[in-house]
């Protein structure tokens, strides 16, 4: 194991349970935070909340446009709440009701959104949402966060109940490995995990995972690449990024979501304008997902390990 | 451009105004949409006139509001206004009401105006908690606002607007369901229903079918009233006010004319989303008493 490695994995648990965790200790320490939820607060880990603070939970059942409306009316009258229900549900299915009662009218409401991207699994390509980042990072105001593990997901569910206005918060289902606990979480902050001298690495959500796996192979292969994790996709630390690929030469974005409208698309064209360099995407190539094991899908769709080994060396070569 | 709030003195909406003084108060709102919309060439006068009296009365008569305006509005009654596109009539009142300088009613629907096409928050224009225009949407925000004035042990009022047509718009009828389990009974909704909607009647593009037995099976009390008449109104919403507190949420099945008050403009969907010309204008005007001096 080299020096800088210290991303070991304590184990394996859902961001979706950070979620629950950190709501929990948003509502300990806020009083004016509430949630609401269509029907998923078991999938959500909402459940935790429900039993602590039943007063402050609202079953709206599966209605998501009525529950984005009515957390916009609750947030009038000064309270934060977080919405809780799938991704898909959380975005595709309601995206009007966020433009204009959420984003458009400034409203300080937290959407929490689960089961994002192909690592949902089994369920198949209508709730494997993969659009969801680029819906929200086009609205005006709206801040997107994608976290990595179970521990940033929760620091993030904390942090969000600070920070003034609408926020899009994307988490998954799986168990995956949990290995940012030493990581300082702060909205709009990139974290460089590796320093590195032939290419800049991006990743976001659960590839942060894939992409330390990809650097340390590609670290016997005598390939010195940096690691930056971009929880937070807008406001995009664009400072971060310019730096580090000004020094390396060279950018890989990875992200679980279409190459269209994502986290590469915000890297590129910030690279167009103020950096031209070679830059490759390792996202979903303008296909809907199908079933499957979440690991299994993620290599069919062109988002494992050697994918990002490839991009990486594709990068390099140009 | 963002514009800087106007420094309004605290004002109480005097609870005395007579009918006549409240029909005065209308006769002047209905000029002042008239007006926006001829000036601003485009604008909705139709369903704006046919609410003239609901609103007029609700802003000077019942509502319970502070100025200057905070969007949290703690301890006050709250109002929301669904089919945004009635705009001119919202903003009429607002303004006649003291929550902006009623000569900014010139600059409806121009560029770096507080006064958009559709209500919106983000220009900050005092009077407006939520962006309307894209429609359905207003119910679900009234029942979260009644909900969190709820959990925060404020006990006034919420009220919402929404036209018919409107009702065709699937997340109505999430929201009142959600109303009706949640015993939101500090809401008053209430309905314009003047029957026509863009293409035509409400019976000719998607019947609403038997409104009264709609709402009341998914748990509402529901009120009637003729929208056109002053001593109705004052009634019914007194009715209403004194009916909140019991469990159910409360809707008022409004009946209006589209167009109230512009003879040319009555019995027919024509005036919905169309703008008078100058002697269009100037015979409306005939019709509608100056009572407050025009902005």
């Amino acid at each position: 194991m080299s020096h800088w490695d210290i991303y070991q994995s304590t184990g394996k648990k859902a961001t979706r349970n950070g979620f629950g965790d950190g709501l929990l200790e948003a509502a300990r320490k806020n009083p004016k935070v509430v949630a609401l939820c269509a029907d998923l607060a078991g999938s959500l880990k909402m459940d935790l909340f429900e039993k602590e603070f039943p007063e402050r939970f609202t079953q709206v059942g599966v209605a998501e446009a009525n529950m984005m409306g009515m957390a916009a009316g609750m947030a009038t009258t000064g309270l934060i709440p977080y919405t809780g229900t799938f991704a898909n549900f959380s975005t595709g299915r309601v995206f009007d009701q966020i433009r204009q009662s959420i984003a458009y009218s400034e409203k300080n409401v937290k959407i929490c959104a689960s089961h994002a991207g192909l690592t949902l699994g089994e369920d198949g390509a209508t709730h494997q949402i993969l659009e969801d980042i680029g819906l929200m990072k086009m609205l005006p105001g709206m801040t997107v966060i994608n976290p990595a593990d179970y521990a940033q997901t929760k620091a993030a569910a904390m942090a969000i109940a600070d920070w003034k206005g609408p926020v899009y918060l994307r988490f998954g289902r799986p168990d995956w490995p949990v290995f940012t606990e030493q990581l300082p979480f702060e909205i709009g902050k990139a974290i460089c995990l590796k320093k590195g001298k032939d290419v800049s690495i991006f990743a976001t959500g659960h590839m942060l995972w894939q992409a330390l796996e990809a650097v340390r192979q590609l670290e016997t292969e005598g390939i010195d690449c940096e690691l930056i994790n971009i929880h937070t996709i807008k406001p995009l630390d664009s400072e971060a990024v310019l730096e580090s690929v000004a020094r390396t030469g060279g950018a890989v974005s990875c992200e679980e979501h279409q190459r269209h409208g994502g986290l590469g698309d915000s890297i590129a064209q910030l690279l167009a304008l103020h950096l031209p360099r070679p830059m490759e995407y390792v996202a979903v190539n303008d296909r809907f997902g199908e079933s499957g094991k979440p690991t299994d899908l993620l290599e069919k769709y062109g988002l494992g390990v050697k994918d990002l080994v490839l991009a990486v060396k594709k990068v390099l070569s140009r | 451009m963002q514009a800087k709030p106007f420094l309004i003195p605290t004002f109480e909406p005097d609870l005395m105004k007579t009918i006549a003084e409240l029909k005065k108060i209308a006769s002047q709102v209905r000029r002042d949409i008239i007006r926006q919309t001829w000036m601003a060439k485009s604008g909705h006068p139709g369903g704006s006139l046919g609410c003239a009296d609901f609103l007029t009365a609700l802003y000077f008569q019942f509502m319970r509001y502070k100025l200057p305006f905070t969007m949290e509005g703690s301890g006050e009654d709250l109002f929301f206004l669904s089919n945004g596109h009635i705009s001119p009539l919202f903003y009429s009142v607002l303004a006649r009401s003291g929550h902006f300088p009623v000569a900014e009613l010139n600059t409806f629907r121009q560029m770096n105006s507080r006064l958009q096409g559709h209500p919106a928050t983000h220009e900050g224009l005092p009077g407006v908690r939520i962006a309307s225009g894209s429609l359905g949407q207003g119910l679900s925000v009234a029942v979260g606002a009644a909900l969190g004035k709820k959990a925060q042990n404020d006990d006034s009022l919420v009220y919402v607007l929404t036209g018919d047509g409107e009702l065709q718009e699937g997340q109505n009828w999430e929201a009142i369901m959600a109303a009706a389990h949640y015993k939101v009974d500090r809401l008053i909704a209430t309905v314009d229903w003047n029957g026509q909607q863009i293409d035509g009647t409400n019976d000719k593009v998607m019947s609403l079918g038997d409104l009264d037995a709609k709402w009341r099976s998914f748990g509402w009390d529901v009120l009637h009233m003729n929208g056109n008449s002053m001593e109705e109104v004052l009634k019914v919403l007194e009715t209403a006010i004194g009916r909140t507190g019991n469990g159910r949420p409360i809707v008022i099945l409004m009946k209006t004319e589209m167009g109230f008050g512009v003879d040319f403009m009555m019995g027919t969907h024509k005036w919905h989303g169309v703008a008078p010309n100058d002697e269009q204008t100037a015979q409306a005007l005939s019709q509608l008493e100056e009572t407050l001096g025009d902005f």
